[in-house]
């Protein structure tokens, strides 16, 4: 028996640990800067790439993929090619090759010419790549002191059109209001006309202001597009590739451990610290982290304090009658319910009828810009996870309420206290650890969930995040990404998902950390609970 | 009491089949003090007790003189639990419980519907078989039965903590960790604690319901110094089983038998005359 049981955990352990040591092996090595092989074939043909896997299939021989990039210039727009090995006549590995990091349509492997950069400061002498590398970060500079100034501006006179536009919406709705009511009073009726007035002359001005603004942009932009360099692709093509499109230009083939370590580190960097690009496959997940982070929080404090109240209820108030038994068979099996189904009772309940009714209440003059809370927004999708976890919180506090000794509750009452005091100052202390334990199942179970936040609120791109400068500056009603949704998105909904396989990976290294973090600092905190408490166990 | 005084008919015939002892009278021979606490500060009388339809005290009648130390004895079983929980209502907490008689505590009734418990727990104070220190730190430990009773004064509380821990000679080993968790503390630290914790409110009475069958016989030892000390200040009635410890600690010792009250008498007579039967065989080890 002891070897069947042992047998079965050693089961569950070792498939435990092949899914972490496969997300770990392909999530970590991916910003790695892999060599990149020049391979001639026996035809002639060259190619430039990085070799992914091989695959021996049957009659064809042993066949090897490379990564070959350069998307736009494919006859089939495919970053990947394979090539039976038989064929490959020589491969070597080029020091000079370069990768150019994109803002669009991928890396491209090739080889620098020359640069052309008639706006830019760079010495028009010596090695290209060394040209090259001047001549981005020349474009950087440039980029933070002409271009993202007028971009700020721009975005200012956005939100400055918004607010006009919302008061101009209320001094609207307003009017209505006082035509379709009984008692005319023309005084505020003209002085609402004029109130209206003015908003539209000052949004005449606001638009007239940014578009002016967008037009320097575009010029700005246009004179920077002229800095090109031009590169040489595998089969000796030229081609010219804008230097404001490009990130970041390395040479894998020539580079040693500390630069390519180095170069790691700022992949991971921009990772953690940059929006994402291409469809999520490219740049950062920040948005994503800040997401999943404030959604969990969120669904904490909201849902917490109510599993706790509840959990108290049941394990110290309610008689143990035949309705408590059947309340706590229902909680216990709440668990057990697809989050999806979670999930259509959030969009039901929380959208459909709270958000519903807060539009029809308080955003009734914007409706006919959009809805505000009458849709998806990261306030929804907390509540439903907060009602998805809160059973675990509830069994938890309950349990934990439960098993403090009787005698405890009796000291407490033979010293003359009531039975509220005893439960604020002698149960809930003794039972914070049990708590807590609950708090950390459901803040794990929350961060891992995705089905349900896909009907209430998750998106794959937002033009905006639910935190941000403006006022009230945390906004609730606002649609989120989540790194949980973003693997899905990434790895099922993108054209070219062979080439964000990569993506996939980082995101899901990213998001098992990221709930170890979270559940890591709860054990943290339950810990040093225990520890104050003088409490002997594990 | 206002309600029914009597039990249910049908239960009243049970006691008579199965005790035949509740009709005799219990022998009860506790000299009346002649000083000013003339007055027993607890007066018991005819406490029927039921847990549901099963009675566990029968008609008990009996005074708990003041300042005195009164231990009360008998098999497991036999109620002394039960009636100790009577005196500062602690039985309330039991669901499905029914008391007839009365008890007067200086002579108030105190098994009244109208009674305030909270004033009545504070003035009778209980420490219980197994030592239930809170998860608080020592000080917080003593100090909580004032501070629920809305004592904020700092300096009032630290003197009472420091007060109460002396007296359950604690203070030496505890005043340099005063703001460490309780539940650090040893098995026997534990019970001086409860007792500290208890005296801090300063009742009149502190009930002890085997307050040393938890301990090892050092601590226990300890307890037993601690109650030949306490009684100069408090009424104490403890339950034990312990006849070796009844007869240490006790001026009084009431013995009851299957919730009846057999024998309440100076503890030196009932050790060495004891004056009924079952008296004689519980002390002899014959039951029990
Ligand atoms: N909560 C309870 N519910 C029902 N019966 C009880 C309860 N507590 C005690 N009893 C019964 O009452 C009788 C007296 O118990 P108790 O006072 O605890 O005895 P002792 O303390 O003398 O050992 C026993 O028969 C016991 O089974
Ligand atoms: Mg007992």
């Amino acid at each position: 028996m002891v070897w069947v049981a042992g047998g079965g955990l050693a089961a569950v352990l070792l498939g435990a640990l092949i899914l972490i040591v496969v997300i770990l092996s392909n999530g970590l090595v991916v910003f790695w800067p892999a060599p990149i092989e020049q391979v001639r074939l026996d035809d002639g043909t060259q190619i430039l790439g990085r070799r992914i896997n091989s695959e021996n299939s049957i009659g064809r021989g042993l066949q090897v993929r490379f990564k070959t990039a350069n998307r736009e210039f494919d006859s089939q727009r495919q970053d990947f090619h394979w090539v039976a090995d038989d064929k490959i006549a020589s491969t070597d590995l080029p020091a000079e090759c370069v990768v150019l990091e994109r803002l669009a349509n991928g890396d491209f492997y090739g080889f620098v010419k020359e640069i052309k950069s008639p706006g830019l400061d760079v010495k028009q002498s010596g090695d290209p790549f060394h040209q090259l590398q001047d001549a981005l970060r020349s474009m950087d500079l440039h980029k933070t002191e002409e271009l993202d100034p007028l971009l700020r501006r721009i975005e200012g006179k956005t939100d400055e059109l918004n607010a006009v536009k919302l008061s101009r919406l209320k001094g609207e709705y307003r009017q209505k209001q006082l035509r379709n009511s009984a008692s005319h009073d023309e005084k505020a009726a003209t002085a609402l006309e004029g109130n209206i007035a003015e908003l539209k002359a000052v949004a005449g001005e606001l638009q007239k202001d940014s578009e002016r603004l967008v037009n320097q942009r575009s010029k700005v932009e246009e004179s920077l597009r002229q800095n090109l360099a031009i590169v040489l692709d595998a089969q000796g093509a030229s081609r010219s590739i804008a230097l404001m499109d490009v990130i970041r230009v390395y040479r894998p083939n020539s580079m040693n451990i500390l630069a390519k370590a180095s170069h790691y580190a700022a992949k991971v960097w921009e990772l953690l610290t940059t929006p994402p690009r291409e469809a999520n496959t490219e740049g950062g997940v920040l948005p994503a982290i800040f997401g999943t982070v404030a959604l969990v929080l969120l669904m904490a404090v909201l849902s917490f304090p109510l599993g706790v109240l509840a959990g108290v209820y049941l394990g110290e108030y309610a008689r143990d009658g035949f309705l408590v038994r059947l309340v706590r068979i229902g909680v216990n099996n709440l668990a057990g319910i697809p989050s999806i189904v979670y999930g259509i009772f959030g969009v039901g309940f929380f959208i459909n009828s709270l958000g519903h009714a807060i539009d029809e209440q308080f955003y009734a003059y914007r409706l006919a810009e959009g809805r505000v809370f009458h849709g998806g927004g990261v306030l929804w999708a907390a509540l439903t996870l907060g009602i998805l976890t809160v059973p675990v919180v509830i069994v938890a506090t309950e349990e934990a309420i439960r098993v403090i000794p009787r005698g405890v509750r009796e000291s407490s009452y033979a010293l003359g206290s009531t039975k509220f005091q005893t439960l604020i100052r002698v149960l809930l202390p003794l039972a914070s650890p049990g708590i807590m334990t609950g708090f950390i199942l459901a803040m794990a179970r929350a961060a891992g969930e995705v089905a349900p936040l896909m009907l209430t609120g998750v998106v794959s791109t937002a033009g905006t995040v639910p935190l941000d400068g403006r006022f009230p500056y945390l906004h609730l009603e606002r649609q989120f990404l989540h790194l949980g949704f973003q693997i899905y998105t990434v790895a099922f909904q993108t054209p070219n998902s062979e080439a964000a396989r990569p993506m996939v990976y980082v995101i899901t290294l990213l998001l098992v950390l990221i709930v170890l973090l979270l559940s890591g600092m709860a054990i943290l905190l339950r810990n040093r609970m225990r520890k104050q408490l003088q409490i002997k166990t594990i | 009491m206002s309600e029914a005084t009597q039990p249910p008919a049908i239960l009243a015939r049970t006691i008579a089949k199965v005790s035949p002892t509740a009709a005799a009278q219990p022998v009860v021979d506790v000299p009346t003090p002649t000083d000013t606490h003339a007055q027993p500060i607890v007066q018991v009388k005819d406490l029927c007790l039921f847990y549901g339809r099963s009675q566990a005290l029968k008609s008990i009648t009996i005074d708990f003189p003041r300042n005195q130390v009164t231990a009360l004895i008998g098999p497991s079983g036999c109620g002394k639990s039960t009636l100790l929980r009577c005196l500062n209502r602690m039985n309330d907490l039991i669901d499905d419980i029914s008391t007839t008689g009365s008890i007067l505590v200086d002579g108030q009734e105190i098994l009244d519907r109208g009674t305030d418990v909270i004033e009545l727990r504070r003035r009778v104070g209980m420490v219980f078989q197994k030592p239930t220190p809170f998860a608080k730190s020592i000080y917080e430990n003593v100090a909580y039965g004032l501070r629920i009773a809305g004592m904020r004064d700092r300096r009032t509380l630290d003197e009472a903590v420091e007060k109460s821990l002396r007296r359950a000679a604690l203070w030496d080993e505890v005043k340099d960790r005063l703001r460490q968790s309780a539940l650090g503390l040893s098995g026997g630290q534990h019970q001086r604690l409860c007792i500290a914790r208890a005296v801090a409110v300063n009742p009149e009475i502190i009930l002890m319901d085997e307050p040393c069958s938890a301990l090892d016989p050092r601590s226990t030892s300890r307890v037993e110094d601690l109650i030949g000390e306490l009684r100069e200040d408090f009424t104490i009635i403890i339950v034990t089983h312990n006849m070796l410890q009844a007869a240490r600690v006790s001026d009084q010792t009431a013995f009851l038998y299957e919730g009846v009250l057999i024998e309440f008498r100076p503890t030196q007579a009932l050790f060495t005359c004891p004056a009924k039967k079952e008296t004689e065989d519980y002390l002899t080890g014959r039951f029990g």
